[in-house]
């Protein structure tokens, strides 16, 4: 019984950074109709940041959280300037390559400055656990799902109640009427992208509290599972996003926690087989919308 | 236009053919005995590499100083295979051609294997310092000085079972890699035909980044310790992700977790604090000839000599005490076969521990074991 406790905690705690992650793959994929896969690769830089910062220099942790989401959020705008905005009239395959490039561009450029081998950080969030019954529960927990919840509910409520998000929401339903209603599109897909990369810093901070460690790969082998559940959450949907990293991370726990020693080898497999499962039953994902494609 | 192209790649292609050859001219090596060794001095495993040569080198210069072997010096070659299948050939076969008689090497696993017929059929003693795969040394001419894979999980089994008195272990290992399933594998049966049980298996993969489901399996377990027969940079992370979840079971591992402090750098050295692993070679052993090794290193290379330079310099002797006691009187009376023969009749009292061999190559010799004591590594 504890053990299974412990397990669910586990899981949540995963999931809710799989989740925080995939919010970011998911946001600008719904608005800006593509597939960022240099979003892992950021928050991968986000880490370095704090390597940095901490290690190199023992700068105070806010300092060095506020530089942290300032280095992703420049950088995502400054990828979106020069990689994807002359792409923006492109095929969307020549935009999903150029992503692809830029990740391999960002792992490059980390194993130049920092080289291969993993670095481990100075325990900077130094929260201890409560005692609940027979168990502890660690605070960064807690942290990490409340700033999880919270981002998402403030992601909903700016999307739903500001121009800006209005904005966003007119852009990611027709690019051109949009323009022709006078919303400045370019501007908008800059904004979702900084937003995005400000939440890959978020993600890099709370990865960086709770693994203390990162190597060049870190954002791309963590990508991808954020990626594969904002798929099964239904990409594009901000509460699917949470969700489908919820389920990811409760999945892979149970796996690990329960499954025979003979069997756990496939528990990456289990997720993925299940991902395969849920788009075969529904394509869309678990929350999402169902849209007829006009060719 | 296009043909003078032809015509000048021709001659470009030439010359280098030409300058290749000119490049192969033997010195000549009538009055030195040649150790060659093998392995990656660039690319990802070059320390090991460069480890080797530093080692093997000390131990040819103060032998060299000391007289040689039969007052003949000996002459130190060696050949970067950057830890590669296809180059481990080559660098073997450009060390034959330079007239080498004795081979130490090669320093990895794979590109030894891969040498395997060539050094059966050229029939020279092979030393290998540390390949520890088991097929790395299964040629009648070929030794090592370190354990295998398999031989560090059974000696470590005894270990914690005779002398820390554990009964029940948990095991993190890595299922992706051979070195850890090997060394784990051979732990298990030992340490279940002594009378000990394996409380939970926690294995993980090569991409996995989070160990707390893996902590959680374990600490539940009732076990008394946690066996890690894996790399360092893993058992970083294990170690931290241990600690966040208030797990304080003592660790035990093999060599792989040597060298884990320049992960776990500044307050979180703490984390390493009374982590047992097994080891040939401590540099801060107080025996005179590890210390004497160890400052003559740093005063060299600047830096602390680790296993791979401490098995190369014993590899050294050994073909020194092998060449003596086949009778070898001067390089030109090279005897491959008596030189070979004579490997199972020598003994020496290395830097690594006293061995002997038998025919399988393999040695005989104690393992030894190093507790992290106050972030140093301290022999028991």
């Amino acid at each position: 019984m504890q053990m299974l406790i412990s397990t669910l905690i586990d899981g949540l705690n995963l999931g809710s950074v799989y989740a925080l992650v995939a919010l970011g793959y998911s946001m600008v994929y719904g608005i800006a109709k593509m597939l960022n896969f240099a979003h892992g690769d950021v928050i991968m830089v986000g880490i370095y940041s704090i390597f940095v910062c901490l290690n190199m220099n023992s700068l105070p942790v806010p300092v060095t959280m506020l530089i942290c989401v300032a280095v992703c959020a420049v950088l995502g705008f400054t990828v979106e300037k020069l990689a994807y905005k002359p792409l923006r009239g492109s095929p969307s395959l020549s935009v999903l390559i150029t992503a692809i490039g830029v990740s391999y561009l960002l792992q490059n450029l980390a194993l130049l400055f920092f080289k291969s081998e993993r670095r481990f950080l100075q325990n900077f969030l130094q929260l201890g656990s409560i005692q609940i019954g027979s168990f502890e529960l660690p605070v960064i927990s807690l942290v990490i799902w409340g700033t999880t919840l919270v981002i998402m509910i403030v992601l909903n409520l700016l999307i739903k109640y500001t121009s800006m998000g209005r904005a966003m929401l007119a852009v990611s339903e027709d690019k051109g009427a949009a323009q022709l209603m006078g919303v400045n599109v370019n501007r908008t897909i800059s904004i979702t992208f900084v937003i995005g990369s400000a939440l890959a810093g978020v993600a890099a901070i709370l990865y960086a509290a709770k693994y203390q460690n990162v190597d060049p790969y870190t954002g791309s082998v963590f990508g991808i599972k954020a990626f594969a559940a904002a798929v099964f959450g239904g990409i594009g949907s901000i509460p699917g996003a949470m969700i489908g990293g919820l389920s990811l991370g409760l999945i892979e726990a149970l796996t690990i926690g329960f499954l025979p020693e003979s069997l756990s080898a496939v528990s990456d497999g289990i997720a993925y087989a299940l991902l395969v499962l849920m788009l075969i039953l529904k394509p869309s994902g678990l929350l999402g919308k169902k849209k007829v494609e006009k060719v | 236009m296009k043909k003078t192209a032809r015509f000048l790649s021709l001659m470009i292609a030439t010359l280098m053919v030409v300058l290749s050859f000119a490049g192969c001219g033997a010195a000549d090596n009538s009055n030195v005995f040649v150790l060659g060794i093998s392995g990656p001095m660039t690319g990802t495993a070059s320390t090991y590499g460069n480890a080797v040569v530093n080692g093997a080198q000390i131990a040819v210069d103060k032998i060299n100083a000391a007289g040689g072997i039969n007052g003949y010096k000996i002459k130190l070659i060696y050949q970067d295979d950057e830890a590669t299948v296809d180059k481990a050939k080559t660098a073997y076969e450009k060390l034959m051609d330079n007239g080498m008689q004795v081979f130490i090497g090669c320093v990895t696993s794979d590109s030894s294997i891969a040498c395997n017929d060539l050094i059966k059929a050229d029939g020279i003693l092979q030393i290998t310092p540390s390949a520890s795969a088991i097929e790395a040394a299964v040629n009648p001419n070929s030794f090592r000085v370190c354990f295998t894979d398999p031989l560090q999980g059974t000696k470590m089994a005894e270990y914690v079972y005779n002398t820390l008195g554990y009964r029940k272990a948990a095991a993190c290992y890595n299922q992706d890699d051979s070195y850890s399933t090997g060394m784990y594998d051979a732990f298990k049966e030992r340490f279940t035909e002594l009378g000990g049980k394996i409380a939970v298996e926690a294995p993980f993969g090569k991409d996995t980044s989070d160990f707390n489901a893996q902590i959680t399996k374990v600490a539940s377990s009732g076990a008394d310790f946690i066996y890690l027969p894996i790399y360092a940079e893993k058992a970083a992370q294990i170690l931290i992700t241990a600690d966040s979840k208030g797990v304080k079971l003592p660790f035990v591992g093999g060599d792989g977790l040597d060298g884990i402090m320049n992960y776990l750098t500044g307050d979180l050295g703490k984390l390493a604090e009374n982590l047992i692993f097994l080891t040939p070679f401590v540099s801060t052993d107080t025996d005179p000839k590890v210390q004497a090794f160890t400052n003559t290193f740093i005063e060299k290379y600047d830096m602390t000599p680790d296993q791979f330079a401490a098995d190369a310099y014993d590899a050294v002797y050994l073909a020194k005490l092998a060449i003596e006691q086949a009778g070898i009187t001067a390089p030109t009376a090279m005897d491959n076969a008596a030189v070979v023969a004579a490997m199972t009749q020598i003994e020496l009292d290395g830097l690594t521990g006293k061995m002997t061999f038998d025919a399988s190559g393999e040695p005989n010799k104690d393992a030894k074991v190093a507790k992290i004591i106050n972030g140093e590594y301290v022999a028991q």
